[in-house]
């Protein structure tokens, strides 16, 4: 039997961090921003039936860039976890900050524990309050580090230029239309500063909607809803920011 | 009460686990106690006393299905309760009303909607309004312990069928036998003669406005009969709950709506204490 080389615990952790980076990069970024009314999920995605983004709960939602059988995991963990929780105690006690700690110690055990593989994914997850001010998102990178974020986040493999480009353009109070013409610029930007095209049926768009008037606030925007918000120009925008005044009177 | 330590901390292995979609089996599995049929029965002599719900009834018209509810809930001679709520959404297209022990029924419901949008959200799709239905059934068998001590709960499962195009009624019994219902059913103590009413003033071709009187004119007459059905209360602004599942989904009558309704019968019942009459021939 062989002796196995001596590896620093810092390089060792800098391999597993590069694997994982790695492995999330071959799959598209996503990205996750604020509106008037809620939460929007936008996100590149061929496939109509292996979905980036679900329902965890009444006002929570679930986005995740990188390996999809380890994200569809975690994910599935999650609804496990808000449900039995929501059972036990109250539908009001699932938060997006108790998943976000699940998924944190979950990630990060994953990856400093030796005899697992490091997870290659990175997770939004997101709660939608009765405000703007209560909405809450935490970007969860795949070493269990947990990231507290505003206005707008991206993951994935692009997601440093791509959140910078969102930083810059992104503010408080834009309509859905807006947010999601907004965020499909942001996703159509190429590494080298390209435009390219991403046709309507490659994307996949989902709200926390807080004007629902269900509990359950997570809805899917297809077909020709989908359409309606990416044709929709300035007029319509406008009238929405008048119907939102009226509402905060 | 391990559920605070799990809250914090790592995911356990089982929640990571790749198995079924049901919420029920993911609780057999890891939580077991949790289950209302897992938990262990003291020995008892005679009958357990606990308030009761008492009368749920349904019809179907074309488009969609209506599911109504009295308000009371006795214990023996005594009213538990004027204000109960018997009738639930059980998802987006379906309802179930529950007649029995109250407090396994509220239960049960609570766990059968849990099931439901379990399924939903980690399937991506919904059960079929069947699976709906035999799903209630595996629940009602596993209190079959608890029936036994006279502690059963005996629900009404309506549903807007989306495949079908068409609102469903099943009935069940406390051993979860579950049947279907052409146009109305009626569970409960006051069952015998709100399916009386329904019998004479049923049609195929109902309205939802008629269907929702016929279900509101049927809760009347049980509650005329059977003392433990409760009336429309008008002093204390008490009314049946009424509900309608149409292809639009699940809406429950408002207040105002559901006391227009009973308002007008009993003005009519006041010409006509026996309510509307039925064509001899």
């Amino acid at each position: 039997m062989s002796t196995p080389f001596y590896v620093s615990p810092q390089q060792a952790m800098a391999d597993r961090a590069e694997y994982a980076r790695k492995g999330i990069a071959r799959g598209r970024s996503l990205v996750v921003l604020q509106y008037a009314d809620g939460i929007v999920f936008v996100g590149e995605n061929p496939s109509r039936a292996l979905h980036k983004f679900s329902e965890i709960y009444d006002r929570i939602g679930f986005a995740a860039a990188g390996k999809y059988n380890e994200y569809e995991n975690l994910r599935i963990g999650g609804v496990r976890y808000a449900d039995l929780r929501g059972y036990t105690y109250d539908r009001d006690d699932v938060t997006a900050r108790g998943l976000a700690n699940v998924y944190a110690q979950t990630l990060g055990t994953i990856f400093s524990s030796a005899a697992e593989k490091p997870y290659e994914v990175e997770l939004v997850v997101a709660e939608v309050g009765e405000t703007p001010e209560g909405d809450q998102i935490y970007r969860l990178p795949h070493d269990g580090s947990i990231v507290d974020e505003h206005g707008s986040v991206a993951v994935g493999g692009n997601a440093e230029q791509i959140s910078s480009y969102l930083d810059q353009r992104h503010q408080d109070g834009m309509t859905l239309a807006e947010a999601l013409k907004l965020a499909v610029q942001a996703l159509s930007r190429d590494t080298n500063g390209s435009q390219r095209e991403i046709p309507a049926e490659r994307l996949e768009v989902a709200v926390l909607d807080r004007t629902r008037p269900q509990k359950r606030k997570f809805k899917r925007i297809t077909g020709r809803q989908l359409a309606r918000l990416l044709d929709a120009d300035g007029a319509s925008s406008a009238t929405d920011a008048e119907d939102e005044t009226t509402e905060d009177e | 009460m391990e559920a605070n330590t799990r809250s914090t901390g790592r995911l356990p292995a089982a929640f990571l686990t790749p198995g079924s979609s049901s919420f029920m089996d993911f609780l057999a599995e890891h939580q077991p106690e949790l289950l209302p049929g897992k938990r262990q029965l003291p020995p008892t002599q005679g009958v357990i006393e606990a308030p009761h719900g008492t009368t749920i009834v349904a019809a179907t018209f074309p488009g969609g299905v209506v599911l109504a509810g009295d308000r009371r809930a006795t214990m023996g001679n005594v009213i538990a309760q004027r204000d109960i709520e018997k009738v639930f959404p059980a998802d987006e297209y379906s309802a179930v009303g529950i007649a029995g022990t109250a407090g396994l029924a509220v239960e049960m419901v609570k766990l059968f909607q849990l099931e439901l949008e379990h399924f939903e959200k980690v399937e991506g799709a919904q059960l079929s309004l069947e699976g709906k239905a035999n799903r209630l059934s595996t629940m009602i068998r596993s209190n079959l312990g608890m029936a036994m001590q006279g502690l059963a709960v005996v629900p009404l499962f309506a549903g807007y069928d989306v495949d079908r195009g068409k609102g469903r009624i099943f009935s069940y019994d406390v051993t979860g036998g579950r049947s279907e219902e052409q146009g109305y059913a009626a569970t409960g103590s006051g069952s015998i003669f709100a399916r009386g009413a329904m019998k004479k003033l049923f049609r195929a071709d109902l309205t939802e406005d008629q269907a929702t009187t016929l279900v509101v004119q049927a809760l009347y007459d049980a509650a005329d009969d059977d003392s433990a059905t409760g009336g429309p209360d008008v002093a204390r602004r008490i009314y049946p709950i009424v509900t309608v599942i149409t292809e639009d989904g699940f809406r429950r009558l408002t207040e105002d709506e559901a006391s227009e309704i009973a308002r007008s019968i009993l003005e009519r019942r006041l010409e006509q204490p026996d309510g509307p009459r039925a064509a001899l021939l």
